[in-house]
């Protein structure tokens, strides 16, 4: 098998020294890391690998010998790097070698303790696969399919393929921590040879994150502990805030800013990146709706909206009243049952009259209350979306106030034909065996169920037809809610600083690697370049996407289209640990 | 050492493979397909704008009726039916520039959308033995995306049958294996997808492919 250098695209033009690396067995692969210069100490060499090793527990040895000469080649130069192969033994032995100037690179790799047979190749075919160090080291690879059985932890066996070569550079941290100012034994070549990596930014942010996040965490968990009294699990309370979207975005934000602010420090790199994405989606969040509220108390632009919202409550209940003028007359040419529509009508008509005066009694406090639940939006642009939802909800209530009446008229309708059906035909549901069978009926039962079954069927349009004005309006508010729910949904779970890292980082989040063939010279090794290939943006918002509060509606187009035959009413957002009804 | 040689697609469309021999071990096959053509980019044009002038000369002959009430609102009030022939007038005009314009747009983004996500130019595939094969396609506006999947997990390429439409092509594919079985196939990668060549030129990268693969594990590996 051919053997794969892996050389760091910072080490091409070092100056001769020795190879350090790990040796990959499983793939005939040698991962070089860094290049030990002259003059040194082979004691202390061994001495700073076996603390590396200790530390970053990757197998690091010295791989080979690394030659950067001028055109004329030094014959004491080359002598002496053999003879460092008998120090440093390590199987096998490469030797790596370039001319200064040039693209032209030799490799030679002698195997000590394997005798050449006679009919194998005298030297092994080596390819040079040059990495840039810094972007392996910084990326995460994110492999296609997550095998199932596959055991998170276990570091060092089963890393396959390329991803050994990224866990290597990744572990091998404490091998760069030193440059070229520092006044070290062994001087060393790498990445961060030229100056060590830092940004006072990010030093500052990490020290100053301890107290913040203890300062945040307490006075988050004050109120979490608010919150959980006593007062808010009687009767009343919990049943408003389980129906209000707001207190279930608040605790969503509660729970998230929990988790941002808990003191543990993030185990792994998802655990971190989804703290991140957390904070950044809040900080989005509270900046738009700083923005909103900066723009709503501007320009008395509240006292408008007050201004506007009663009129258009009353628009609202005028048109239903029209509505329900035009079905006690004759609907679309439809000859209704001129009794029960006058009692539904009527019946209809007094809801909304009852309505009208308990807006009008509101209205002289509209402007207040709208002014402090605009103060809610410095709480982030989600809160006041779901405050916006809160308000269509009630505001239409008395449409969902009719929708339920004529649901359930509609839906007793339905009952009591598909039992007096049963009974036309002579069968029965037998509820022991849940199946329709077959029943003898007395004369006056089948007179009476027939009678019965005669004027439900003919009363059945004019209940249908309420029942689907009705519905069509419920459907048409949940429709508006459901697209404000799916903003802040949207919001909610969209993974923004993911998106970020991949527009401006790309090679931290890698799908893969792609490989580049660079110039080739017959008789000399294959030179191949390795970048980073990034993730597309769908797996990373696939990966990254953060859970949103979970009320979507559970059923499908079929069982609804089953529910609104039928007339059972549909709950369009169940909330979590809410029971069935 | 490099090559060219021509063959033609399942379309009859001309195609050019050029094949680079890096090394015994390593080998690339680029498959150019034919480039966007003048004719179906100017009938195109040519169908969106007279669509476009169609809607154009409909609307015309609707508005020389004077039955058009919501230029009135859309006036802010001030224009009355027979007094208001001047900004009706104007308010027409810009409606159909308004149509016009959108055709510019939707030709512009189209093309622009085409070129980038769907006209792909050339098809390379890069087999280098013990380490993996690496597909990548490019397209019109320069986007590359790029495939590779590592020697340990491919387990043979092959040329298979497809039923495409009413035609039965041939088409080269890379298997996968399946960890579980170790007999079994977990994917089938196709390769040259929107290129389609014939068979001819199939068997050259066949051929080559299976040379590579039989090299690498004929050698055994070191210990």
């Amino acid at each position: 098998m051919v053997l794969k250098a892996f050389f760091p695209t910072c080490c091409t033009s070092a100056d001769s020294g020795l190879l350090v690396g790990r040796w990959v067995p499983e793939q005939n692969s040698a991962v070089v890391l860094a290049v030990v210069h002259f003059p040194f100490i082979p004691i202390q060499v061994k001495e700073l690998l076996a603390q590396v090793q200790q530390a970053s527990r990757v197998g690091v040895a010295v791989l080979g010998t690394w030659c950067h000469r001028r055109q004329e080649p030094e014959e004491s130069l080359g002598h002496f790097l053999e003879g460092l192969g008998a120090i440093f033994s390590h199987e096998p032995w490469l030797q790596l070698c370039r001319e200064r100037g040039s693209k032209l690179w030799s490799c030679k790799v002698t195997h000590r303790q394997v005798p050449t047979s006679p009919d194998a190749p005298g030297e092994d075919q080596v390819m040079l696969i040059f990495y840039d160090q810094r972007k392996v080291l910084l990326s995460q690879l994110h492999p296609p399919t997550a095998l199932p059985d596959h055991q998170a932890g276990d570091a060092t066996a089963s890393t396959r393929g390329l991803a050994a070569v990224f866990d290597t550079v990744a572990r091998s941290e404490a091998l760069f921590r030193s440059d070229r100012f520092d006044e070290g034994l062994v001087r060393l070549s790498h990445w961060q040879s030229e100056g060590v990596e830092a940004s006072i930014i990010v030093e500052l942010a990490k020290q100053a994150s301890g107290p913040v996040c203890l300062l945040f965490a307490y006075l988050l968990s004050l109120i979490s502990a608010a919150s959980a009294c006593r007062v808010f699990k009687l009767w009343p309370l919990s049943f408003i805030c389980s129906k209000l979207s707001t207190c279930e975005q608040l605790r969503h934000r509660l729970e998230q800013l929990t988790f941002i602010f808990s003191t543990q420090k993030a185990e792994n790199a998802s655990q971190l990146m989804r703290k991140a994405n957390m904070l950044v989606s809040v900080l989005l969040d509270v900046a738009l709706g700083l923005t909103l509220l900066s723009w709503l108390h501007g320009k008395d632009r509240i006292g408008q909206l007050a201004d506007a919202l009663v009129p258009v409550a009353d628009w609202v209940a005028e048109e239903l009243q029209h509505l329900l003028q035009w079905l006690m007359g004759a609907p679309a040419g439809l000859k209704m049952n001129r009794a029960l529509d006058q009692v539904l009508g009527r019946f209809f008509l007094y809801h909304i009259h009852l309505w009208i005066s308990y807006i009008h009694l509101m209205s002289p406090f509209i402007e207040r209350i709208l002014w402090h639940m605009g103060l809610s939006a410095c709480l982030g642009l989600t809160v006041s979306l779901s405050i916006l939802s809160d308000i269509i909800a009630l505001l239409t209530f008395h449409i969902y106030c009719f929708y339920v009446y004529g649901a359930r008229l509609y839906c007793l309708k339905i009952c009591g034909l598909s039992s007096l059906w049963r009974l036309f035909r002579g069968k029965k549901w037998n509820v022991l065996r849940q199946r329709v069978d077959s029943c003898s009926y007395d004369l006056d039962q089948l007179f009476i169920g027939t009678l019965l079954f005669t004027i439900l069927v003919f009363l059945l349009p004019t209940t249908a037809l309420y029942y689907l004005v009705f519905t069509l309006l419920r459907l048409l508010v949940v429709t508006v809610q459901g697209l404000i729910h799916l903003l802040v949904d949207l919001t909610n779970s969209l993974p923004l600083y993911a998106l970020g890292l991949r527009l401006c980082r790309p090679y931290r989040l890698s799908a893969g690697v792609k490989f580049q063939v660079l110039e080739h010279e017959a008789g000399r090794p294959l030179r191949l370049l390795m970048q980073i290939n990034p993730l597309p943006y769908n797996r990373v918002v696939h990966t990254y996407r953060l859970p949103s509060c979970g009320c979507h509606p559970k059923h499908s187009w079929g069982s609804l289209c089953r529910k609104l035959f039928f007339g059972e009413l549909i709950y369009p957002w169940r909330q979590r640990g809410e029971k069935q009804d | 050492m490099e090559d060219e040689l021509t063959f033609s697609d399942i379309y009859g469309g001309r195609l050019a493979l050029l094949r680079r021999y890096y090394s015994p071990s390593c080998r690339e096959f680029c498959l150019s397909c034919p480039r966007l053509s003048l004719r179906s980019l100017t009938a195109v044009t040519c169908s969106v704008w007279l669509a476009a002038y169609g809607l154009f000369t409909l609307f015309e002959q609707n508005k020389a009726f004077p039955a058009w009430p919501r230029v009135d609102s859309l006036n802010s009030g001030i224009c009355r039916r027979p007094s208001g022939n001047l900004t009706a007038g104007v308010w027409l005009s810009l409606q159909n520039s308004m149509i016009l314009s959108a055709a510019i747009f939707i030709t512009l983004i189209g093309l622009l959308g085409y070129l980038h996500f769907v006209k792909i130019d050339q098809e390379t595939l890069l087999i280098i033995d013990s380490l993996g094969i690496q597909m990548t396609s490019s397209y019109a506006s320069g986007k590359e995306s790029t495939t590779f999947i590592e020697m340990g997990k491919v387990k043979d390429v092959i040329i298979n049958e497809a039923i495409y439409m009413q035609k039965v092509i041939y088409y080269l594919c890379i298997l996968l294996n399946d960890p579980m079985e170790p007999n079994g196939i977990s994917q089938v990668v196709p390769v040259f997808q929107s290129a389609k060549p014939r068979l001819d030129c199939l068997i050259e990268v066949y051929r080559s492919c299976q040379e590579i693969l039989a090299h690498g594990k004929a050698t055994p590996t070191s210990p």
